[in-house]
């Protein structure tokens, strides 16, 4: 039978498997051809898996997430070659179920970026418009998503490069409750705030992985018991409470097609009965992209130490142990590593330590109070996800500041270990807008039942307008 | 300027980078424009507000309350673990004299 990659679900490609009108090798090999069709432009995957491992739906892994025997190279030459020797969690949990991986998706390197442009290996297209980016990091895996070459995927989220590519492509993607995903055998960026999550083309697909990839693990001590995932079913939004934070909504570099597609979200939200009203937060929007750029390099230059030349990656011969070392990390690191190495090792350095990094996790305090605090009256805060909708290739390259502004929005959340649900809520300029659903911790099955809610009343398509 | 070339190659001593000049120019620019930037995070006073290392408040997860359970098991085999080594001599990560 033919398949339509651009659109089939998950859950519409466990159907045909359950009914035996189709096999997990022939699903697999239909969007290996997808690929070999579509994948000259859109450059979604740094390399396919040829051969299926598994009999049900087929999925795409960001490249920053080990797979064993498959390169990982988290799209940093100092990684290029790697072969991992174990699955990461996140991988073992998706082959254990049978997903056999199409292949790894591009990245920004070390998923330090907003629209994959800083990878190692050449960026990434969006299928709306291959003139734009499809946002990142974790642009690799949304843009397969939306341009048919992979049902579903998972991508890792620090600041945004779930939520912001999905909002830039169209998809829906989640964030999950920090603790909820392991994060065992995932290229490590900064620990108290990466967390791996889905990306589907609706909120039924994306509940489903998350449910299979979410839990506690032995191997990653930060893991917390999960409630049981339970797939929206629901088309009422009935007593369930939504506060829009003004300072979100109204943050200046919001475009105005980027508002209007989210005020009529809202609107939405209130004739399927829900209660909205306006709230506030006022200091996460004005010094969570402070905040972020201090600890997330703090951490950063923390973890990339590792790579060192020693045990694994790319080395730089040299005579003596420090120069090898030094040599290494400047070959194989490209500018943004780089530049987050060197903020972050000031920010923690002797001096600055106070000023920087020690006020920055007091901010973080500041951010994670006005949340919760926000929470004893809503169930829910929306938002544009991005201020913008996908920008063209080159347009920010040049200015690390003007690229950081991307995650303006998506930050506050993380900073303060929240989940997150992208649901595209219509065009701007031709281009998806996203919706931007924030929870308290643990609030994912909310999260779930509103997005479903909110996507039947939408009637976004998913399939972008030039590949229909 | 928020960050002199001095510091720069400092930090870059401490980050184990050979940064090459061009490097050197252009990261003390962008240093400059970006730690000016988060600087806004002094402008609060927070004397009183404890700091958050993380978002989650777990203690103890490694232990386990019955030292009994804590059960060994088997790690990666030698040859495995040096699958990726740039260097190698019987079971050490080969690397150049440190001086």
């Amino acid at each position: 039978m033919s398949i339509d990659t651009l659109r089939l679900t998950a859950e519409d490609a466990l159907g045909l498997l359950e009914r035996k009108e189709v096999s997990g090798a022939e699903l697999h090999r239909a969007y290996l051809k997808a690929v070999a069709e579509r994948d000259h432009e859109l450059h979604c995957y740094l390399r396919t898996v040829e051969d299926a491992q598994g009999e049900s739906v087929p999925i795409a892994l960001k490249d920053v997430i080990s797979t064993k025997g498959v390169e990982t190279t988290a799209g940093s030459k100092i990684l290029a070659g790697y072969v991992p020797v174990f699955d990461a969690t996140v991988a073992a949990r998706c082959r254990d179920v049978g997903l056999p991986v199409i292949g790894k998706t591009n990245t920004d390197e070390f998923a330090m970026g907003s629209s994959t442009e800083n990878s190692a290996y050449g960026p990434s297209h969006n299928p709306w418009n291959p003139e734009r980016v499809p946002g990142g990091s974790g642009g690799g895996t949304a843009a397969a998503v939306s341009g048919g070459l992979a049902p579903w995927g998972l991508g890792s989220d620090t600041g945004g490069s779930i939520k912001q590519p999905s909002a830039l492509c169209g998809n829906v993607g989640l964030r999950p409750t920090y603790g909820t995903v392991s994060r065992y055998g995932v290229v490590a960026f900064a620990s108290s705030l990466d967390q791996v999550g889905p990306v589907a083309k609706n909120v039924r697909d994306c509940a489903r992985l998350y449910s299979i990839i979410a839990g506690k693990d032995a191997a990653d001590p930060t893991t917390v018991d999960v409630p049981t995932v339970e797939l929206p079913q629901a088309e009422s939004l009935s007593g369930l409470r939504i506060g829009v934070p003004k300072e979100m909504n109204e943050a200046e570099g919001i475009e105005p097609g980027v508002t209007a597609a989210v005020q009529k979200a809202i609107e939405l939200a209130r004739e399927l009965g829900a209660d909205v009203a306006e709230c506030e937060l006022p200091r996460s929007v004005e010094y969570g992209l402070a905040c972020y750029y201090l600890i997330a390099p703090a951490e950063a230059s923390s973890n990339l130490a590792r790579y060192d030349g020693v045990r694994y990656g790319l080395r730089v011969d040299a005579d003596t142990y420090y120069e090898m070392v030094e040599r290494t990390r400047d070959a194989g690191f490209g500018d943004e590593p780089k530049r987050r190495i060197m903020l972050g090792t000031y920010a923690l350095s002797a001096g600055y330590y106070e000023a920087y990094y020690g006020q920055a996790q007091k901010v973080r305090t500041l951010i994670a109070r006005e949340h919760a605090a926000a929470f004893e009256t809503f169930d829910l805060l929306v938002s544009p996800t991005s201020p913008t909708v996908a920008f063209k290739l080159g347009e920010k390259a040049a200015d690390p500041l003007a690229m950081y502004l991307s995650d303006l929005l998506t930050i506050p959340s993380c900073m303060a270990g929240l989940p997150g649900l992208n649901v595209p809520c219509g065009l701007s300029e031709g281009l998806p807008v996203g919706l931007q659903l924030i929870g308290p911790q643990l609030s994912e099955n909310t999260l779930f039942r509103a997005g479903h809610a909110l996507e039947r009343a939408l009637e976004f398509d998913p399939v972008p307008e030039r590949l229909r | 300027m928020a960050i002199t070339r001095h510091e720069v190659l400092h930090v870059a001593k401490l980050a184990r980078l050979e940064l090459s000049e061009d490097e050197i120019e252009r990261l003390t620019g962008e240093l400059g424009a970006i730690l000016e930037a988060v600087s806004k995070v002094s402008e609060l006073d927070l004397s009183d507000v404890p700091p958050t290392s993380h978002p989650l408040e777990l203690v103890n997860t490694l232990g386990s309350a019955d030292p009994g359970e804590d059960e060994p098991r088997p790690s990666l085999p030698l040859d495995v673990a040096f699958a990726n080594a740039p260097a190698r001599e019987g079971d050490l990560f080969k690397v150049p004299p440190t001086a």
